[in-house]
């Protein structure tokens, strides 16, 4: 089977230079930038505060709400800046992803926002954007079991490859390519896996393990800049 | 790398993320902030390890503050009630203030006479319900603050803006000829004889709050009123006065 050779060179397993930073923001509770080659991703944490509209109050738990945004200058061509479809997803998205790690129990009738915001966009926004979120959620005091680290994993023609670019994306050799975005955490439990494309179980399965493989890349790099953060100060 | 932050352990804490293992084995018991798992006792939260005796902890660096009983905190009316006042003390959960814990006679059809909305006040914290903290004003040192100004720093570096038995506010109110009052979530008030005082001041507050992890803290603050022309020879008799009323505020605190 003739691997595809990707357009940048990179190795299959191979990802973007990739950095996170946090307390960028100072007027947020927490804040969190996460950089994975052209995409950048800006996230800021409010809260926990009282839950408005009251309807939506949850007497049990607190609620996590995100908000996701492409910026209309994150792309080539400008995209209108109001709520679309997709960005209504993506945010109900990050909020799956990054709910089942948080402990907020202990915050009833209370909410937890989380907008994140893409400055620059080249494909793997919503890998990024939940990276910065799980950055600014721990930076924000939130309690947490676990920190989530997502890699946006894909397939072309027939090779596996993981943190796919733009130019990747719109692949069209072959059977073309296959979005897998992944989310896991750092014990390597899944909290979110979107499919769009064609792909065997055995690959899938390759998939996941590769990803598994370069999200504790992905997860010391959240940890130094979480680190790093007090170490500046002192 | 990792040799050096071990180390270091014995004296410095390490900063660690949620999921992160802090101790291996049982030798350690889980203290606030951290949970027992099969491979070690895990962080829940982002903060500083803290291993004293055998009990290990994570302080937290940011998040909401966390009210306790006992707590002197500095909050703003946010709404008045039948049975008293609602008080914002940046919590998720409001505090509520009891005409019963007022030690004066209050008309109940004019809260607002004692305190109306938006004013800022010096609160305790009496206790912890189901719906929030509830407050008491009984003591001359708590109320409605007057005059001076008010601004907000991150509730966990109250500490360090303290410092060890009041010893860097001292500082601080001695250097500034001001009164300063620091609510445990976070609220500071200062009040001075003329605006310019009050706002240097907060100047040094922040200063205070923003070097929070530097060690030697105290002697940076010196550093920072000589580099701002306040020299202890000129100021500790001109504000002699002032820090003997401080003195007594503080007294009256206890």
């Amino acid at each position: 089977m003739a691997e595809v050779k990707r357009p940048d060179g990179r190795k299959k397993d191979e990802l973007r230079d990739f950095s996170g930073e946090v307390g960028i923001i100072p007027n947020a509770d927490g804040s969190a930038k996460y950089k994975s080659g052209d995409t950048i991703a800006v996230a800021a944490v409010y809260g926990p505060k009282k839950m408005h509209p009251q309807h939506q109050q949850d007497p049990e738990k607190g609620v996590l709400r995100c908000t996701y945004n492409m910026n209309s200058f994150s792309v080539d061509d400008r995209i209108r800046p109001a709520p679309s479809r997709r960005s209504k997803e993506i945010s109900q998205i990050v909020e799956w992803a990054l709910e089942p790690v948080l402990l907020i129990d202990d915050f009833p009738n209370t909410v937890i926002d989380v907008h994140v915001n893409i400055i620059q966009a080249d494909a793997g926004t919503r890998c990024a954007a939940i990276n910065a979120a799980s950055m600014a959620l721990a930076h924000a005091g939130i309690p947490m079991k676990d920190m989530v680290s997502s890699i946006a994993a894909g397939k072309l023609d027939k090779t596996v490859v993981m943190d796919l670019n733009k130019e990747e994306e719109d692949f069209e050799e072959g059977e073309g390519p296959t979005d897998i975005p992944i989310s896991l955490t750092q014990k390597g439990e899944i909290t979110h896996l979107q499919l769009d494309g064609k792909i065997s179980k055995e690959q899938l399965k390759e998939a996941i393990e590769m990803s598994k493989k370069v999200c504790k890349d992905i997860y010391k790099e959240q940890r130094r800049a979480l680190k790093d953060f007090v170490k500046q100060e002192e | 790398m990792v040799e050096e932050t071990q180390k270091n352990e014995t004296q410095k804490r390490e900063v660690v993320v949620p999921g992160e293992i802090i101790v291996q084995g049982d030798d350690f018991l889980p203290g606030d902030g951290t949970k027992k798992q099969e491979e070690g006792i895990m962080a829940l939260r982002y903060g500083l390890a803290d291993k004293s005796d055998n009990l290990v902890r994570v302080i937290p660096l940011s998040g909401p503050y966390n009210p306790r009983a006992g707590n002197v905190v500095i909050g703003k009316v946010v709404m008045l009630t039948e049975g008293g006042w609602v008080i914002d003390i940046g919590t998720p959960k409001t505090a509520f203030l009891s005409l019963t814990e007022v030690p004066m006679y209050v008309n109940k059809n004019a809260l607002d006479e004692v305190m109306d909305l938006g004013d800022m006040g010096i609160f305790k914290i009496t206790g912890l319900g189901r719906l929030g903290a509830s407050l008491s004003i009984k003591s001359g040192f708590f109320g409605k603050i007057n005059e001076g100004i008010v601004f907000k720093i991150n509730p966990h570096k109250v500490p360090r803006i303290i410092g060890k038995e009041g010893s860097m506010i001292k500082l601080i109110k001695e250097r500034t000829g001001c009164k300063v009052t620091v609510g445990q979530n976070g609220v500071v008030w200062i009040k001075g004889d003329e605006i310019d005082k009050e706002l240097f001041a907060r100047k040094a507050v922040e200063f205070v709050a923003d070097k929070s992890y530097i060690e030697g803290l105290t002697d940076k603050v010196e550093q920072f009123f000589k580099d701002h022309g306040i020299e202890p020879s000129e100021t500790e008799t001109e504000n002699k006065e002032n820090s003997e009323e401080n003195k007594s505020d503080e007294e009256k605190k206890e």
